[in-house]
């Protein structure tokens, strides 16, 4: 038989903003329990809710990148439920009238892009945090994170596959990234997702779903999401039924496990929300949010194309995030002559390397300006592509300037031909039976000349010119 | 003194013949004196409030005095306040003591007012009688054997015995105007958003608006105009809500070229007879003074009370899921685990009618039963809006009476709700409508106070006032005070 698989996405983002969605209290994140609220995100009797314009912009800036409708007027409701941590038993949230509806996510398939829908995203306040373990039989609470801005951004079923869920949340994490709307720092909490999975066969209506909630890691996703998809599909084969229901993903035991049944869920008793009158926004704002909107991945992906012929792969490293294509930018704007060598300069090697000292580009010890007069170098025949690699290590270590360490360490290239040919003598009056073997036929014993050759200058010989006057040399 | 307006207190204060501090004593011993008979107040602190009174003496030494400078006001236990317990008359916040003060509470302080002490209510404003209280009924001044009307039963009380000279209240569905109707005082609900509603506690958020309860139009317009203006922290509160001198707009003497409406829907069998007929002699007191009665119809009225018992339950079942024992107030002992403590702590904390409307609410909204109540009633509430709309574009003002019967026996209505419920009928629409309204006195049914309600359209509480200080200043129904608390009936 042949099986279909079918995910929708529903991701809950932090938005990046400095007070919470309805009171001024901080955002930051680890300060001592309790020591970011006040009266409102505390659900103290008679307080009342006030929206943070900054949380709206950025869900409107969010609903732009992915080409959604921005409703000039959504509204809020309340989502009733009784937990410890939701200090007014209720959550503010938009239920009937999203701000944003309608988007969609092109992503990258074997089959060419495929485009994957959005239905919404709306904002909602986060609840606080219960803690269980190891405070002996008592439960504590931190409201730090009580009214924390969220958007939540929900996809269409779309999805086919596991690899098409993560391509699209990677997709959808990198363009938040970009906009700034949030950290979305998986480990923080500030980007998490849940994943409703159901199994047909093809052409079949939609199976029976299950929601795998609150998972924050893109390998966690796809291991829940792989195993979820073998489990609904064994308990068919076994004849039996899928149970609509919620689980949670255990990451140590690699399994899910049952969190609450359809029947157990929850009435949220949706109602529109009698404190908060309706969002208005105007065209004009609009517009002016789109205006201000940075260059997204996809765009500038094609661009690095175009623009300066790189490899779609190349141009994908270099767009992972904003700050490595700002970077790779004033790159190219340095070293104009050669953007493809700029970007194997920075991705292959920078990269490497500062990957090794475990920092981001943002944390690099050179600057583009400083990576751009070493390619100068190779350009101009100072020195060979291959000493540049030493005298980027040294760069980084010390954070001198190219030139101070070619004088310094004396590996300035020679090119002097009359110096060239001096060496180039001195190898063949050493080796003449490699030479009579070589005029004799044996072609391949030219690398061991230029071998030689480099080896008695140190490497500092223009190997270009070795390689020229070599073959004069040897007739 | 205990009987006199607000005016006349700041009056005598402005020519030095009196102080704050001996006027917030004769005030303070007549509560000692009286507070037992009528449980009018819940809460007093006489030190805080001589405090409040020695330092308003003090800044009137130093600087021109403030608009209610030494004036006591008293609060219905709804308001938060810093200083004391703020409970609602409601054991689930049965320590409660918020650390802050409602916005309209901050107004007054810095208006100079001394505000003396919590009055009583109905639980969470739930009732219509003051007999849903945590800490038991009230009794009207009038007549000790009946109630003062509700929500704010206490707060009128309190001002009709003469032992405070004002005092706020809130309104949800008559919570001001029928109260103030049924001891005979002047009760003010503004229009929806004039009166910011944080650090009030919430029943109703889209119908709750605070007012106060004074013995005379004037004084209602000096406490609102320092009670409303647009606050940021409740984003209801409407800035650029059209303004007028609120003083001013009581110095109306006659009623020439007003047209006042008069609903049929509001005078109909089976309302008091004698409260009917005392109505009807206003309105024509109201012609003699200039004024054009036009009979009108507000066709949507009967639905009001049914759209009204599910939109403020609705509301109300969600605005009180925050008292879960969790935070603060009343928590069970010894708690099994977590549901056992949000169950027993609510169902000991909560009265029968709290619960009962918290339980109406929670089904309204259900999945499946949330299109047939709740938006229903929203509907309801758009078409008797409409009603409103159009009959204002016939008349300038709308005058009916306030309640349909007069104060009843204490006990009476407490085992039938759909009864209490209709004590409400005439003032309900006003809030759906988030529509100003004024009760005031207008004649007495059994000796008890009778009640004249004025409607206009939206942010013209100027109206209302011009109309009512002229009825006001042509009779003398707002001099009357109960002989059994020392005034002249
Ligand atoms: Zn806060």
């Amino acid at each position: 038989m042949s099986w279909e698989v079918v995910i929708g996405l529903e991701v809950h983002c932090q938005i990046n903003t400095k007070t919470k969605a309805f009171c001024g209290c901080s955002t930051e994140f680890g300060a001592e329990p309790n020591s970011q609220t006040c009266p409102v995100c505390l659900g103290m009797p008679g307080q009342l809710p006030v929206l943070n314009d900054v949380a709206a912009k950025k869900t409107i800036l969010t609903g732009l990148a992915i080409n959604a409708d921005i409703n000039l007027e959504s509204k809020f409701d309340r989502k009733n439920y009784f937990y410890p941590d939701l200090p007014k038993g209720y959550q503010i949230s938009q239920f009937a009238v999203p701000i944003v509806e309608g988007g969609y996510i092109d992503i990258p398939t074997k089959d060419g892009e495929k485009r994957l829908g959005v239905t919404r995203i709306h904002m909602e306040e986060d609840a606080g945090k219960s803690m269980h373990e190891g405070l002996d039989a008592v439960s504590h609470i931190d409201l730090n994170r009580s009214g924390i801005p969220l958007m939540e951004i929900v996809s269409e079923p779309d999805m086919r596959s596991a690899d098409e869920a993560i391509a699209y949340l990677k997709q959808l994490h990198q363009i938040i990234k970009f906009l700034g709307v949030s950290g979305a720092d998986m480990e923080k909490g500030q980007f998490r997702c849940d994943a409703n999975v159901s199994v047909r066969q093809k052409g079949a209506p939609l199976g029976t779903r299950t929601e795998m909630k609150n998972m924050n890691s893109f390998r966690f996703i796809k291991q829940a999401i792989e195993f979820e998809v073998l489990r609904q599909i064994e308990i068919i084969e076994d004849g039996g039924e899928v149970k609509q229901e919620s689980r949670l993903w255990d990451s140590v035991k690699n399994e899910s496990r049952s969190m609450r049944s359809k029947e157990e869920a929850h009435d949220y008793r949706y109602f529109p929300e009698p404190d908060l009158p309706p969002l208005r926004v105007t065209q004009e704002e609009v517009d002016a949010i789109k205006a201000g909107m940075p260059e997204l991945p996809n765009q500038l992906r094609k661009r690095f194309e175009t623009e300066f012929g790189l490899s779609a792969y190349d141009a994908d490293v270099l767009t992972q995030t904003q700050s490595l294509a700002q970077w790779y930018e004033a790159l190219v704007a340095s070293h104009p002559a050669n953007p493809k060598q700029c970007a194997n300069w920075l991705a292959n090697e920078l990269l490497g390397r500062l990957k090794e000292l475990n920092k981001d580009i943002s944390e690099s010890p050179i600057s583009a300006q400083a990576l751009a007069s070493l390619l100068d170098r190779i350009a101009d025949n100072t020195i060979s592509g291959k000493i540049a690699k030493d005298v980027l290590d040294a760069m980084m270590a010390s954070g001198k300037n190219v030139d101070a360490i070619i004088d310094e360490k004396g590996l300035k290239q020679v090119s002097d031909t009359g110096a060239i040919d001096a060496m180039i003598q001195e190898v063949l009056d050493a080796n003449q039976g490699q030479v009579e073997a070589y005029k004799g036929g044996q072609d391949r014993l030219f690398g061991f000349f230029v071998g030689q050759v480099m080896k008695a200058s140190k490497g500092k010989a223009n190997p270009a010119m070795v390689n020229q006057r070599l073959k004069e040399l040897l007739g | 003194m205990p009987f006199r307006s607000l005016t006349d207190i700041q009056a005598q204060l402005h020519a030095g013949e009196t102080t704050a501090v001996q006027v917030a004593q004769l005030y303070l011993d007549r509560i000692a004196q009286y507070n037992d008979d009528l449980n009018a107040f819940v809460h007093i602190d006489p030190e805080n409030v001589l405090a409040q009174a020695e330092a308003s003496d003090a800044y009137r030494k130093e600087h021109d005095a403030r608009p209610l400078e030494g004036l006591p006001i008293a609060v219905k236990d709804i308001f938060c306040t810093q200083n004391g317990p703020t409970r609602c008359c409601s054991n689930i916040l049965e320590d409660f003591e918020a650390p802050y003060d409602a916005h309209v509470i901050t107004r007054l302080k810095e208006a100079g007012a001394v505000l003396v002490g919590k009055t009583n209510m109905d639980e969470f404003a739930m009732g219509s009688s003051n007999e849903t209280s945590a800490f038991g009924g009230v009794q009207n001044p009038w007549n000790t054997d009946c109630i003062p009307g509700g929500s704010s039963g206490g707060s009128a009380a309190a001002v009709a015995a003469g032992l405070t000279p004002a005092a706020l209240g809130t309104d949800t569905g008559g919570s001001i105007r029928q109260p103030a109707a049924l001891t005979g005082l002047v009760g003010l609900k503004p229009t929806y958003g004039r009166v910011s509603r944080r650090g009030i506690i919430a029943f109703a958020s889209s119908l709750d608006q605070a007012g106060p309860m004074t013995r005379t139009v004037k004084d209602t317009a000096m406490l609102t105009s320092v009670m409303i203006g647009h606050d940021a922290g409740d984003a209801t509160s409407v800035a650029d809500a059209p303004n007028f001198d609120w003083l001013k707009a009581c110095e109306g003497r006659d009623m020439k070229g007003l047209k006042i409406g008069k609903p049929k829907e509001y005078f109909i069998d089976g309302m008091d007879k004698e409260v009917r007929a005392q109505v009807e002699a206003a309105l024509t007191q109201c012609e003699a003074l200039g004024a054009e009665i036009v009979d009108i119809s507000l066709p949507h009225t009967e639905y009001a009370v049914a759209a009204y018992y599910v939109i403020a339950p609705s509301e109300a079942s969600t605005n009180l899921s925050r008292y879960d024992a969790v935070r603060f107030g009343h928590r069970c002992d010894n708690p099994e685990d977590l549901e056992d403590m949000y169950a027993r702590s609510r169902d000991e904390g909560f009265g029968a009618e709290v619960k009962r409307r918290i339980l109406t609410g929670t089904f309204a909204l259900s999945s499946g039963y949330y299109d047939a109540y709740y938006l229903k009633a929203q509907k309801v509430r758009t078409l008797i809006s409409q009603d409103f709309k159009e009959a204002f574009e016939q008349v300038d003002i709308i005058a009916t009476p306030t309640s349909p019967v007069p104060a009843f026996k204490s006990g009476e209505k407490t085992d039938d709700p759909i009864t209490m419920y209709l004590s409400d009928i005439f003032t309900i629409a006003v809030n759906l409508a988030g529509l100003p309204a004024l009760s005031q006195p207008c004649g007495f049914s059994q000796d008890l106070p009778v009640g004249l309600q004025w409607i206009a359209p939206a942010w013209q509480e100027d109206t209302i006032l011009a109309a009512a200080s002229a009825y006001e200043n042509a009779t003398d129904w707002h001099t009357k005070s109960p002989v059994k608390f020392g005034g002249e009936a």
